[in-house]
């Protein structure tokens, strides 16, 4: 045996540990920071975030680990609760989102050659312009707030999965099994629920989770540029948007945390996903 | 002594088997084979058994989650990483299968041009094609737009113009017609006899059999028997290993009698003999190791039985 | 065969040409009935603060102007038949001709998208490369993260860091505005427009790396990994001449058609971008119609985004159409 021969695989090396279990575990701490986000964000009193002229403009500190901004509110309470906030928002806009390109992919992938044209025709139109001045429109159609920004965040988000899932589907459809269910007289119902669902699921899932990301970032997008959620709302983009005011003041940290903690969550969501995504595919297997 | 010595050679992946386990997955295992100046080498065995990765362990090309063993001697020397790297391309020419092992964008002629160590590129890819009997306006193609018989052409020119004393082609005859076939294997046969040793990695017996002097017969990732091409005789009763026969004899132009069974995949190979389990012969005492391979008759066997 | 080639090209510009025709209609039509079909009253966005100013007579003659009683179908018409003739109507906000507003602001963004499209292109294509070539390494794993982290960055707070750092600690930039206050429009150098530009030009650079860098090292992962650079290898070429001579060619296609396609990301940048540093381009000007409902200003931005990026898009296939030899030569046998 000669050494220098001798192709060392790096991972046997490292920890007891290989790289999907590795992956596996990040995807799990991910999910639990998500959740304890969520769930403190909802549970937080009102009462943290209330004005107390005495601790108004306070740096960071043990007592105020993000700071306080003017009105003496508490930043790390409010932060954690504009995280809770865009989560649920993007949980109904990634939702409808979802809903919308699996109606629409299995639409194309089934319904003949007509549809699929029509709805490649309606994934053109919504690629065709810019994602923002698409949800700057929608908002301004429903006088901002909380609907226009729901609304515009489920109509934009949709197209790449859409694609996705009628690949899948037309895939599936070929597939040598389910022709031989299909000569055996099972139903389109049968096929549909027995070979085309248990297939499609991890996809719908995979991709819902790689669409929660980009659809947070938008939200706080919009809303910092005034035409999402409404000023009285504790959202991330509010409290970005009311800070650059008091940047020049030297107030870094009303920016600073909230933008950070904003990154923190969707890059979970991201991990998450995208570890999912290795996980289920086969041919990525030795990555 | 041989050009290109290859001992107990092993080759083994890393692979995931299921979603969480890693398993090492060993393709070829102790392998032993031998080149020698103006001698083709054929080596023979059905697709899958991991002949393509016996060329690629030559040249030092494996990927990197491969983890290899054994000893390879080139002219005497033992075949470090380094001394493989300066070697490719200049002693050792490797002849891949088809167009995709030539760059999509590039124009043939290029690509030939760059096999050129020494003197002017163009001019030597330009007496190269004229002599593969390629028309000139085939320099300015792409790879896309030359058929199966120009391909074969192309990645054989390839070969010719590095000066390599050493050629390993790997699947050089499939989904040519006789005529192109005819031609590529003389063209092997003509490196041979300038001098320069051949291996030929083929799945396709018979045309082995019409140019090659040796025939090394893989199996399951090693080779099980090598013998001079004039023992390929008759009902194969020069032959050493049960496998060479049964594999002979599956010919259409003898007996045309298939092996039954199937080979064992690379992850569950048997203890012993990896034939032992498709073999008439097969003994308790085949199950229990590998046997070994020994010189027997001009040739090289590993089966306990031969004689 | 280069008339063959050119036909070829000809075709394919008409079909695109239909299709965008197609869209852009569609466009037209929905956006119009959403910004119609909207609660703002155009008419009190238009008169604004002048509210109480404005007798009734004056409200009759201003919606008489913007036909605002007539029925929608008619209303989309004689806009529609304006927009053909090139009137994209009068901005609410600035009084002025849409198609000036546009024009004047385009030329402001133009600047600041290029600037970044060309700078986060060249940059995250050298990242690619280098993280493709030593991939699993310290150094593609730095710049893996590194993508990844931008990837989840948001524009508008990566703006507002760098706000801080540079304007306000280091004092080395302006805080806002595309000029210095109080100087006359005929008064402002280069260099000032330059200065104002660095932030919003490298906040876009620093966020549009992520896409370029992952994508080129994957597609060079590949080519890595493909039989024809194996072969390569085997014929002795390793390093930086092998990347030179199979790898670039193979990659620098897809990277740019990637750039060009990736307009529609790139105007999504530029609006946050302005609005953080109050740069006076498109994206602002976007904004600022959607804020205070300026309804023709708005309708005009969206067709302009939409031109925006299908020229992106039309380029980025017909550099496939015309570099790869692959759709270029494929009818020449």
């Amino acid at each position: 045996m000669i050494p220098s021969l001798k192709v060392r695989n790096k991972e046997e090396s490292r920890f007891f540990l290989n790289r999907r279990q590795r992956k596996f575990i990040t995807s799990i701490l991910s999910a639990i920071l998500l959740v304890t986000v969520v769930v403190v964000g909802v549970l937080l009193d009102e009462e943290r975030i209330a004005t107390n002229l005495i601790t108004r403009n306070l740096a960071p500190s043990l007592d105020h680990p993000f700071g306080t901004d003017w009105l003496g509110r508490d930043m790390f309470a409010r932060t954690i609760m504009g995280l809770s906030l865009s989560v649920g928002v993007g949980l109904i806009g990634a939702i409808g989102s979802t809903s919308i390109a699996l109606i629409l992919g299995m639409a194309a992938a089934t319904m003949g050659k007509v549809a699929d044209r029509l709805i490649s025709w309606l994934i053109d139109l919504f690629l065709s312009v810019p994602h923002l001045v698409t949800l700057i429109l929608i908002a301004f159609t429903f006088g901002g707030g909380f609907k226009g920004i729901v609304i515009g965040l489920m109509l934009t988000h949709w197209p790449s999965l859409a694609r996705v899932i009628r690949a899948e589907v037309m895939q599936i459809r070929s597939a040598e099994y389910v022709q031989i269910s299909r000569q055996m007289g099972k139903s389109k119902w049968w096929i549909a629920v027995h070979h085309i669902l248990p297939h499609l699921t991890p996809q719908i899932l995979i991709g819902f989770m790689l669409m929660f990301p980009h659809v947070i970032l938008h939200e706080s997008a919009v809303t910092f540029i005034g035409l999402g959620l409404s000023p009285h709302e504790p959202a991330i983009g509010i409290i970005l948007s009311e800070s650059m005011k008091y940047l020049s003041a030297g107030m870094w940290w009303l920016a600073f945390f909230p933008g950070l903690c904003l990154l923190l969550i969707v890059q979970a969501f991201d991990r998450i996903g995208e570890n999912f995504r290795l996980l289920m595919d086969p041919t990525k297997s030795n990555d | 002594m041989p050009i290109l010595e290859v001992e107990n050679l092993s080759i083994s992946f890393n692979q995931y088997t299921s979603s969480f386990k890693q398993n090492n997955i060993q393709v070829i295992s102790s392998l032993n084979v031998s080149l020698e100046e103006g001698e083709i080498l054929a080596v023979v065995g059905a697709s899958g058994s991991g002949k393509s990765l016996l060329a690629h362990a030559i040249l030092g090309i494996l990927p990197d989650n491969a983890t290899i063993s054994g000893t390879i001697y080139y002219n005497g020397e033992v075949l470090t990483a380094s001394k493989q790297a300066s070697l490719r391309g200049k002693e050792v020419a490797f002849i891949p299968q088809s167009t995709n092992y030539l760059d999509p964008l590039m124009r043939v002629g290029n690509q030939v041009r760059t096999s050129v160590k020494t003197g002017d590129a163009t001019a030597a890819q330009r007496a190269v094609f004229k002599r593969l009997h390629l028309q000139p306006t085939v320099e300015n193609m792409y790879p896309f737009q030359l058929s199966g018989g120009m391909a074969r052409r192309t990645l054989l020119s390839t070969a010719i113009v590095s000066d390599a004393k050493v050629i390993i082609a790997d699947e050089p005859t499939p989904g040519l017609d006789p005529v192109v076939m005819k031609e590529a294997l003389n063209n092997f046969r003509e490196f041979a006899d300038n001098g320069c040793a051949v291996m030929l990695i083929t799945h396709d017996i018979e045309s082995a059999l019409t140019i090659a002097d040796k025939i090394a017969v893989f199996y399951a990732g090693t080779t099980v028997e090598v013998a001079p091409v004039e023992d390929f005789t008759g009902d194969g009763e020069a032959l050493r290993h049960p496998y060479s026969k049964a594999l002979w004899r599956a010919l259409p132009q003898n007996d045309f009698i298939p092996i039954p069974g199937s080979q064992p995949h690379p992850s569950a190979l048997p203890t012993g003999c990896l034939f032992a389990p498709r073999c008439k012969e097969a003994i308790l005492e085949c199950g229990k190791k590998q046997p070994e391979m020994r010189n027997l008759r001009n040739g090289m066997v590993r089966c306990i039985h031969a004689t | 065969m280069r008339k063959n080639v050119g036909r070829k090209i000809g075709i394919f510009l008409l079909l695109k040409g239909l299709r965008m025709l197609t869209l852009l209609v569609a466009i037209c039509f929905i956006s119009f009935l959403l910004v119609k079909n909207s609660p703002i009253d155009p008419i009190q966005a238009y008169i604004g603060a002048d509210m109480l100013k404005v007798g009734p007579e004056q409200r009759e003659k201003i919606a008489e102007y913007w036909g605002v009683d007539q029925p929608v179908m008619v209303q989309f018409l004689n806009w529609g038949s304006a927009l053909l003739a090139g009137d994209l109507g009068t901005s609410m906000i600035f009084r002025r001709p849409v198609a000036d507003v546009i024009g004047e602001r385009f030329i402001n963004s133009l600047v600041l998208m290029l600037t970044a499209w060309v700078l986060s292109g060249v940059i995250g294509f050298v990242m690619g490369v280098v993280s493709a070539m030593k991939k699993d390494t310290w150094i593609d794993r730095i710049i893996k993260w590194y993508c990844y982290t931008l990837a989840s960055t948001p524009t508008f707070w990566m703006g507002l860091l760098m706000l801080i750092v540079f304007a306000v600690w280091l004092g080395w930039f302006p805080i806002g505005l595309g000029v210095p206050v109080g100087v006359l429009a005929e008064d402002v150098t280069i260099a000032n427009r330059i200065e104002h530009l660095i932030l919003p030009a490298v906040t876009l650079s620093i966020i549009g790396v992520a896409n370029v860098a992952l994508h080129t090292r994957q597609k060079l992962v590949e080519v890595l990994a493909s039989d024809y650079v194996l072969f390569a290898r085997a014929r002795g070429e390793r390093g930086f001449t092998l990347f030179w001579r199979h790898g670039l060619r193979n990659v620098a296609l897809p990277a740019i058609t990637l750039q060009f396609a990736a307009f529609s990301e790139l105007f999504g940048g530029a609006v946050l971008a302005e609005q953080v540093f109050s740069y006076p381009g498109l994206g602002q000007a976007t904004v600022e119609a959607g804020l205070r409902g300026d309804v023709p200003l708005l309708l005009g931005l969206v067709i302009f985004s939409t031109f925006f990026v299908f020229a992106g898009n039309l380029i980025a296939d017909l550099i496939y159409y015309v570099v790869d030899p692959r759709t270029r030569e494929s009818r020449m046998l």
